[in-house]
This record gives C-alpha cells, structure tokens and sequence, in this order.
C-alpha cells in the first residue's frame, strides 16, 4: 500500500520537471557549446570571410574587400603565391604517396603479427607503439639526428666502406628521413586500431576454413581482409589526412629545404599568413586545401566503401 | 606406420612448447622491430649523456657520462628549460581537467537528458570531426590575438577544449550505463546534477582515466597551436620551445638530446604505467568510424 501512495507524488514532480530540465540540458551542454561555438563553429565561417579580404595582420587600417581575389592568384600563374601554394600542394601528394601505404601496409602487417599467441606478445605491442607517446618535435629531433652528415647512419654507411648520403640535403632522400621518422612515430598507431579489429573476426571462420584445408596465406586474403574493410577505409582516410597535415617533422628536420622541396601545404599556410602576415591569402589557401581533403574524405568512403556490395 | 606417426605428433606437440622454425623465425622479425622502434630513443639517451667530444662517436653507451648537457640547457638564460616544463606541465593539467569536466557535462547530457533540439546541436558537433583541422587554423589566431591572448595561457588552452571527440566518447560510454542506476536515483527524489555527480561521474572514472590520458598527452606533445600562440620564450611549452633550441644550438647534438629527452621522458613515463587507457583509446578512435 506505502508504495502505491508514494508513485503518486512521483510522477507529478516528474512532469512538473520536465520543463526544468529541458534547462538542465542545456546548462550541461553549455560550457563546452561556448567554447566549440567559438573556436570550431565561428571560425568555419571567420575563414571563408577573411578569404575575400586583403587581411594584413599589421595593418589593421587597410583591409580592402577583395571579393574571390585571392583565390584567382592561387590559380594565376603570375601570382606571387601561385609557385609557391602549388609546389606546397606538390610537395603533400608525394608525402602522400611515400607515407600512407607503408604507414597502412606495415601496421596491417604488425597488427597480424601481433596478434598471435606467444609469449611477450604484450612487451611488443608496448614497444611498437611507444613512440607515438611523444611530440612530433621530439621524434623529428632524434631522426634528424640519425640522419644527420655526422650522425650514426652515416658513420655506419662510412665503416661499411659506403659512401656518404646527405639523407636531410639531397632530394628524394629528405622525403625518405621524413617518412621514416613519420612510419616510426605512427605506425603504432594503426596498428593498434587494425588489432583491435582483427580480435574483432570471430576465430570459428579460421577453424572452418583451415578444416577445408585453407592455408595462412588464402586465409589472409579471403577472411581477414573482407573482415577489415570497414576499418582499412577508416585507417586509410585518417592516415591520408595526418599526412597532409604535415609540419612538424620537415619543420625541425629540413626547414622545408633544399629549395623549399620538402615544405608541405601546412608549412606554406603558416609562412603566408603567420610569418608573412597575409592571412587573406593563407585563408584562402586552407579553404581550397580543406575543401580537397573533404572531397578526398568522401570519395575514400564511396569508392572503397562501394565495392562491398 | 603407426610408430611413426606417434612420434611425429609428440615431436609437433613438444615442439610447439619450445622450438618450431616458424616461431624462431617469428621471434627474430620480432627483435628487428623492437631494435627499429626502441634503438633511436635509446641513441637519444645516449648523446643526451655524451659529453661534446664524444657526441659525434658511434658508441652506444657513454664512455664518461655526464649530465653537462642537461646543466648546459637548463642554465642557459636565454632557453627557460625549467620554466618551459611547467608551462608544459601546468598547461597539460589545466587543459585536462577542464575539458574532462567540460566533455562529462556535454557527454552526459547528450546521452541521457531529453531536450529540443539535442539531436540537431549534436549532428553540428559531429559534422566538425570530419572537417580538416588546418581550416580553423587562421581564423583562430585572430580571435585568439583579438582577444589578447597572444602569449597567454588560456590562448592556448581553450580552443583545443572545443574539440568533440571526448564529448563523443563519452556520450557513447553513459548511453552504454543502465537507465535503472538513474531512476533508481530519481526515485529518491536527487536532481539531475546530483544524479550525474554522484551516481554517473563514479562509474565513468574508467572513461575519465582513458580520455584524460589521451588528452594530456596531445596538450603535451602539441606543436603547432602553442608555437603560434606562444612566441614570448618565458611563456613557451617544451615542443615549441625545443623548436627555438634548435636554432640556438645548431649542430650540438648533446645538448638537443638533452632537451628532447626532457620532453620524451614524462610522457614515457606515463606511456608505461598506463599504456592500457591509451591503448583503449585509441582502440576507440577507431570505432569512431
């Protein structure tokens, strides 16, 4: 009887709040809505407006409307930025195409071998992806180091009567150090993410189909790869967009040298807009830039994503 | 025939236990990684304790050891090494408790709390994770120097606080909790703040450890948001300022090491004790998609 007395009272102060907590809702929501309003919602927009000005940063008097101006010089080859916005735009897709299929290849590769029963398996997941604890500074500081002329793979080049290689001066060798210090950083990474989907793939396919007979090899490629194509686009895409958004690593390692042929897109951003102070123009270059990533984004998910059915 | 047979299964079974060809091999790709992925950090310890005569020999271990490197950079007036680490160390903490505090409120509430429009303001959140970072690049340093923020703190704690995916990870965590535990709690007549407090912020400690984790080693590992934000040497963070201790000792590696181990070790000490958290968040990340 006490319990059926005590329902009463509670459902009409249940309706009575109902308005007090749309409110609540939004008071729990409102901190972080302030901050993501300001620093992620208003600054779409404040882009796509300082790109249709002359925005010098030390000139605050002399702001003129420019209208698409700055995106015509991108795509004028009088332009002073057009050399320079489109040997970056270069520079990104061979970063591209030298990092993502190693970064994707090898922590799939790892991912399998880790994902065996053996003894220490866990000592090596920590090793593998230990340095992708640290700041990209740090890891470019120590290959940069290794790669150095009097660094430790020179003198081992040297006492093993190989001649010297200016791995950070001579193109391609700076792509190789930079992706090779990229691949040490990250790869963890991916791995982790592909190991978690391969714990995913449920282990009576593999006993089926070893009982026809199938070996490793076939099993890789008929179980294991179809079980991981959700995760391989997802792996793939991010990878492709932490590839172009490259800086620290050829900012520490080669200033964007020799001749500016290692400076990525995100090194041009920052020098026309921070060190040059013509943000207009760099706006503008990240507005085209961001808006080639989000097509690459959704053309990644429909192409490879198509192919399923 | 059946002999035979016999000994080859014992053989197997006993060699599956110890030796097999297939796992020495294993075992030996294995130590090639290790030495790929651990050699270049243990050669960074190596030159950080090298003194300059010996920086530029290939031994691996110290002939005489010592720490002038470190009193080198940490006394040099011009390169604050000690105040960079508690810019770093006070930033990293600040950060991470206002963004879990943030993201716990925001992720609770659009778990479990029913209001207009919650659906449409989180498809907007969600909208941002797929849009390039680079864009929001320039027009947050102008708010931020409109703001005055220029080399202050806030300028380069607060818009990374913005950031949706801890509000995402943990929505997906408290709409995994039990309704019961709540109205339980409800029934008892706490409100909605005492609910989340006491009842919801207790269970999701796990979540809070694993995003805390994650999101004090990106605020200490960060480069390029503070290296804008941040140009005054007193008011740097360790990566942005190791960047400048580059241009101040060029080819002294001993004394770069130094500084870059100052930077790696906190951050590896963390990564050993809690590597579970991190690589539970990361797993994470990746269920995102």
């Amino acid at each position: 009887m006490a319990t059926v007395n005590q329902a009463q009272p509670v459902t009409t102060s249940h309706t009575t709040a109902k308005k007090r907590y749309d409110l609540t809702g939004y008071l729990f929501i409102l901190p972080h809505l302030i901050v993501f309003t300001a620093f992620l919602g208003w600054p779409f927009f404040y882009g796509l407006y300082i790109s249709l000005f002359n925005f010098d940063f030390l000139r605050p008097e002399f702001r003129p409307f420019v209208g698409l101006q700055n995106y015509i010089n991108l795509l004028t080859p009088t332009s002073i930025q057009f050399d320079d916005f489109w040997r970056a735009m270069r520079n990104t897709g061979v970063f591209l195409l030298y990092s993502v299929p190693p970064l994707v290849i090898l922590a799939l590769l790892l991912a399998v071998l880790l994902n065996g029963k053996y003894r220490g398996r866990n000592f090596f997941r920590t090793v593998y992806f230990a340095p992708y604890a640290l700041s990209p500074v740090v890891a470019a500081m120590v290959w940069r180091w290794m790669f150095e002329q009097g660094g430790l793979i020179n003198t081992y080049q040297a006492q093993l009567g190989l001649p010297q290689t200016a791995w950070l001066g001579d193109m391609p060798w700076p792509w190789v150090a930079i992706t090779v210090c990229t691949v040490w950083w990250t790869v963890g990474f991916n791995t982790v993410i592909f190991l978690t989907a391969l714990q995913d793939i449920p282990y009576s396919l593999y006993e089926a189909s070893s009982m026809d007979g199938a070996n490793p090899v076939q099993q890789f490629i008929s179980i294991t790869l179809p079980m991981l194509r959700a995760v391989m686009i997802f792996v793939i895409t991010t990878t492709m967009l932490a590839s172009a958004n490259l800086f620290a690593q050829p900012y520490i390692m080669t200033a964007g040298g020799p001749n500016r042929q290692t400076e990525p897109i995100m090194l041009r951003i920052y020098q026309e807009g921070i060190v040059q102070n013509r943000m207009g123009s760099s706006a503008a270059m990240s507005v085209l830039v961001a808006a080639i990533l989000l097509l690459l984004t959704i053309l990644n998910f429909r192409v490879l994503g198509r192919s399923e059915d | 025939m059946a002999s035979v047979a016999t000994t080859a299964t014992t053989a197997r079974s006993r060699s599956a236990t110890r030796f097999k060809p297939s796992k020495i091999l294993l075992y030996i790709v294995l130590f090639l990684l290790t030495l790929f992925f651990l050699l270049p950090l243990v050669w960074m310890f190596a030159t950080a304790f090298k003194p300059f005569q010996e920086v530029l020999q290939s031994n691996w271990l110290p002939r005489q050891p010592t720490w002038e490197n470190f009193s080198g950079i940490f006394n040099d007036p011009s390169i604050p090494v000690a105040r960079w680490l508690i810019n770093s160390v006070g930033i990293a903490v600040v950060y991470t408790l206002l963004i879990l505090a943030v993201d716990a409120m925001a992720g609770y509430a659009y778990a479990r709390i029913d209001f207009p429009g919650r659906n449409i303001i989180f498809g907007l959140l969600l909208a941002t994770l797929v849009m390039p970072g680079l864009m929001f690049l320039i027009p947050n340093y102008l708010t931020v120097s409109r703001l005055g923020w220029i080399n202050e703190y806030q300028g380069v704690i607060l818009p990374g606080i913005a950031n949706v995916f801890g509000v995402f990870y943990l929505r997906q965590f408290f709409q995994s909790l039990p309704k019961e535990l709540e109205e339980a709690a409800r029934i008892d007549g706490a409100s909605t703040w005492t609910v989340f407090s006491r009842v919801m912020l207790p269970l999701a400690s796990g979540a809070l450890a694993t995003l805390g984790v994650l999101e004090f080693m990106r605020s200490w590992n960060d480069f390029l948001w503070p290296l804008l934000v941040l140009s005054e040497r007193t008011r740097m963070t360790l990566p942005a300022g190791l960047a400048t201790l580059q241009g101040q000792y060029t080819f002294d590696y001993g004394k770069l090491m130094a500084g870059a181990t100052v930077t790696a070790v906190p951050v590896l000490i963390i990564f050993v004790f809690l590597q579970r958290y991190i690589v539970q968040s990361v797993a994470m990340t990746g269920l995102k998609g």
